[in-house]
């Protein structure tokens, strides 16, 4: 197939981007959407141009790593997949397509479509974590987990970190990230000594990174690509409750 | 070289806690004085530096992703073995360990592999107290799984996101110990030379991959936990910035590389789709536990279904081949990987593939009879989900199709019993070192093994070396001459690349590099093919240093000098790789040399001859690597022809 791709390019942090046009011809359905990034850097650099840079390595949809705005949906016009799972079948010949980098003010774009999401490296960092020394631990059937708090736990822990959630949002909230990570560890027996500390640290630390306030729009949920469910928001909400009612 | 692999003495069963007991430790108050570095956050990474933040060292720990949690380990799908025996079933951490060695095809250190085998139950209890929701079954128990070259179900799992979730909770030890201070993280940052002072591993030199800036870091002692080689193939299950750069640094300063050509190619990966394709797609191992592996009995019913004239869903049960069941009747579907990818090579070389020809397929018609959709979707779903993004086709309703392709690495630095290389000093950890899986890799123990490495043996092993290391005070690169200087020779690097100014992109020639060790140090090897793999490397070298083209300039972000720097590791390595499996005139595990099999096809090993470690030392720019053997001996077990038969 033949395209028309519309890109953001952007030197440097501090840079000025703007979009540029190129056209590509020939291109399988059957390749993924990054390969098809891929024929185009060739084509640039075998021209002596810079390439396109965009983020990626796992290229199977579970390091988080790949994050790219696609005719104006995060991940592209797909469900329930990343920007590395998305197959040019999905378009038709001829088209032309829209590609940016998440835009949302936690994540300030590098260069081109790479953006730096250690904002959220961060909140985790504040507590995103079950305080257990290597070595100290019990025997794992020392605690039971009913299976379906386990699924549930582990529904939560899904999340992948590529920060669709965020770009997605017309507030830039990260509420359904940091809210994934509480959900998940609060599910389980391990986390609970820390648990309303650990939501009120992150959320904190989300607040001070500048990203926005959750209206409950559900978009986020929508984006997810790995489906975590706003239900953990609300999970979020009342641990957060608690731990304004303790303090 | 001389190798001192520094066994313990004493039985098997007692090496590792005489071991702990009479190694020197570091006290409380001195650790903080101490330097630790860390190349890589994956399981072996992130797990190490925790815990050594965690016993209050000062760590340094480098990534080249943005994240952490962004390493390699996160795409592991199928599980994590432990010797528990939950499920009752005769499992032992002697059996576990038996099963390794085996598995390994005898070519693994016994004391290494029972240290693994009695360490792995600790960690299963570690990623539970972290919250790695593992499966539990309805009673709150944790659940386990089959893997190949097993008859016990040991395998742990996280539905098909295992490594995700070990990661995640050893990216949280990790965070934690950042958060306290003990580490300081430096991402998108690459490790591009080893710095030795006085032949002591001392430190590193980095480049900022945003900025293009180089720096080097000092550091008592640096541990390479970089993962695996296996994208000197190109096409493989690797994540595109897995590379071998860092090891192929340390090699170059002398580190011994043990069994290069000892590479796994995993026999259920989502075939080749085109020319443009840039990598490869595993459909975990878990999933022969339900799935069954069959091709046309009949050439002219592979020809039909090849040029889809007749649908798969139609071939009636009495013309499908189950040739896995009907080769290994005791393992069938569940034979070890090595196995499983040659046997699938035979059928589609003699004619029998499906899809492209380079395909045969992994039906899971009968489990979904058996057990209802529910529960097949509730094991694999996510698996399923992936195939059918890329594929287009339900796996429910029509069989998948599957080819081999390389997925690990068993090769890699030469490590002592300590998990110390032969440079004094720097120790190297999970798939990056050779140590415990011989020729061949048992499913679910590379989870296995990078834990163990990082949790529970170099966090000890370490300080045995630190302790000596009491009156070496913190070196202050700007005033260390060797620092600067390794700087400058990582820069006039870098220029030359930079000054080649050629026609080709990296990724073209990578390819050709990729097609001539698939086709000639592949599945299946043979002297004359080697030879002329190992001209076909020369050439594509000499094509790369004479014809690469890298755009921009070197100090700021530059992608194509990032991967060119890699390339060029890859295209020495992959010389290496083709002269070890040259020089081993057997077959074993993953190492199949055609001229060394069985009336039957089966490999034939040759234990006179080689059981031992290949451990290959580098002499200097084009001079050749010099073998050092490291016998092998089994005090223990008893040696014998891999049988998966009866
Ligand atoms: C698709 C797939 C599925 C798998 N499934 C399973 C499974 O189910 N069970 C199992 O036991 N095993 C499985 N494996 C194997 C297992 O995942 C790996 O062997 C293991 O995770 C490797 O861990 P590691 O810590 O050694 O390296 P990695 O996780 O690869 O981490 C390497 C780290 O080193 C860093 N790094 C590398 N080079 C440099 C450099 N030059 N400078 C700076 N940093 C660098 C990277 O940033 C990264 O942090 C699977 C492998 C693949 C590819
Ligand atoms: S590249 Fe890993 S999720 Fe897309």
């Amino acid at each position: 197939m033949d395209l028309t791709l519309k890109i953001w390019r952007q030197d440097n942090r501090k840079a000025k981007g703007r979009f540029e046009i190129y056209t590509l011809k020939n291109i399988s359905p059957d390749s993924s959407f990054l390969e098809m990034l891929d024929v185009l850097n060739e084509q640039l650099v075998s021209g002596g141009q810079e390439p396109v840079v965009f983020d990626h390595d796992c290229r199977e949809g579970i390091c988080g790593t790949c994050s790219l705005y696609i005719n104006g949906r995060a991940h592209g016009p797909d469900d329930d997949i990343t920007t590395c799972q998305l197959h040019m079948r999905k378009f038709r010949d001829g088209d032309t397509i829209v590609i940016e980098p998440w835009r949302a003010g936690g994540f300030p774009v590098i260069k081109d479509l790479m953006v730096d999401r250690t904002a959220f490296d961060q909140i985790l960092q504040a507590g995103g974590f079950i305080s257990v020394n290597t070595g100290s631990a019990r025997d794992g059937n020392g605690i039971l987990i009913p299976k379906h708090k386990a699924d549930e736990a582990m529904d939560a822990a899904a999340c992948i970190g590529c920060g669709a959630c965020v770009a997605t949002c017309k507030n830039s909230s990260a509420m359904l990230f940091v809210a994934g990570k509480v959900s998940h560890l609060a599910l389980l027996p391990q986390g609970r000594p820390e648990a309303v500390r650990r939501a009120k640290a992150m959320v904190a630390k989300m607040d001070e990174l500048g990203f926005g306030a959750c209206t409950n729009t559900g978009a986020c949920e929508v984006e997810c690509p790995k489906g975590v469910s706003i239900e953990h928001i609300a999970r979020l909400n009342r641990e957060f409750l608690l731990a304004n009612l303790k303090s | 070289m001389k190798l001192n692999a520094k066994i313990p003495s004493g039985p098997l069963t007692e090496k590792w806690s005489l071991y702990k007991s009479a190694q020197n430790l570091v006290n409380p108050a001195n650790k903080r004085k101490f330097d630790i570095i860390v190349v890589g956050t994956g399981l072996a990474g992130a797990s190490a530096a925790a815990s050594l933040g965690e016993l209050g060292f000062k760590v340094k720990n480098f990534c080249y992703q943005d994240s952490p949690r962004r390493a390699h380990s996160i795409a592991a799908q199928g599980g994590i073995n432990a010797a528990k025996n939950y499920q009752n079933d005769g499992d032992s951490i002697y059996r576990l360990f038996y099963d390794t060695i085996k598995g390994g095809d005898y070519r693994a250190r016994e004391a290494n592999v029972y240290r693994l085998a009695e360490v792995s139950n600790q960690i299963i209890d570690q990623c539970v107290g972290q919250g790695v929701p593992f499966a539990r079954d309805y009673g709150g128990y944790l659940d386990n799984r089959s893997f190949g070259g097993a008859l016990v179900s040991r395998t742990f799992y996280a539905r098909g996101q295992t490594g995700q979730q070990l990661l995640l909770g050893a990216y949280g030890a990790l965070n934690r110990q950042i958060a306290a201070g003990n580490i300081k993280l430096y991402n998108r940052t690459e490790m591009m030379d080893i710095i030795l002072v006085d032949g002591i591993a001392r430190g590193i030199v980095t480049r900022n991959l945003e900025t293009g800036e180089l720096e080097s870091h000092f550091g008592h002692a640096v541990v390479l936990a970089t993962g695996g080689y296996g994208n000197v193939y190109f096409l493989s299950t690797n994540a595109m910035g897995s590379n071998a750069s860092a090891i192929w640094k340390a090699y170059k300063k002398g580190a011994a590389f043990a069994n290069p050509a000892f590479v796994q190619i995993h026999p259920t990966c989502i075939p080749v789709h085109g020319a443009s394709q840039s990598k490869l797609t595993l459909m975990s191992e878990s999933l022969r536990n339900d799935g069954r592996i069959w091709v046309p009995k009949e050439k002219e019913d592979a020809e039909k279904i090849r040029t889809g004239k007749l649908k798969p869903t139609d071939l009636p049960e009495e013309k499908r081949d189950y040739y896995l069941e009907r080769r290994y009747p005791a393992f069938g579907n569940l034979v070890p990987r090595d196995v499983a990818s040659r046997a699938a090579k035979e059928r589609c070389d003699a004619g029998y593939g499906v899809g492209s020809g380079q395909a045969v397929y992994l039906d899971f018609k009968d489990a979904l009879n058996r057990l209802g959709k529910n529960v097949i979707e509730e094991r694999y779903g996510n698996l399923f989900q992936m195939y059918e993004k890329i594929v287009d086709e339900n796996p429910y309703q029509t069989p998948m199709m599957i080819y081999p392709a390389i997925h690990y690495t068993m090769g890699g630095l030469w490590v002592d019993y300590e998990l110390m290389t032969t440079i004094p000093g720097l120790f190297s950890i999970g798939e990056a070192n050779f140590s415990d899986h011989g020729a061949n890799r048992l499913g679910a123990s590379a989870l296995m093994q990078g834990l163990a490495d990082g949790y529970f043996v170099l966090p000890f092993t370490i300080q045995n070396y630190l302790a000596g290391q009491l009156s070496v005070a913190r070196m202050d690169p700007a005033k260390q001459p060797e620092f600067g200087q390794a700087i400058e020779s990582v820069r006039e690097w870098n220029d030359k690349l930079m000054g080649i100014k050629g026609t080709r992109t990296v990724d073209s020639i990578h390819k050709e590099l990729g097609l001539a060790m698939w086709d000639h140090v592949g599945m299946g090897r043979n002297r004359a093919g080697l030879e002329e793999g190992i001209e076909k490397i020369r050439k594509v070298r000499e094509l790369f240093w004479s014809e690469v083209r890298i755009p921009g300039t070197a100090n700021a972000m530059n992608i194509e000098l990032e991967k060119a720097n890699r390339v060029a590791d890859f295209l020495e390595l992959g010389e290496l790789i083709a002269k070890d499996a040259l020089h081993r005139e057997e077959s074993c595990g993953g190492h199949f040399r055609e001229e060394h099999a069985m009336s039957d096809g089966e490999a034939k090993r040759d234990d006179e001859h080689f059981k031992y470690v290949g451990a290959w030392e580098y002499k200097g720019p084009g001079q050749e690597p010099e073998l050092t053997r490291e016998p092998l001996d089994y005090e223990f077990i008893q040696v014998k022809t891999r049988n998966y038969k009866e």
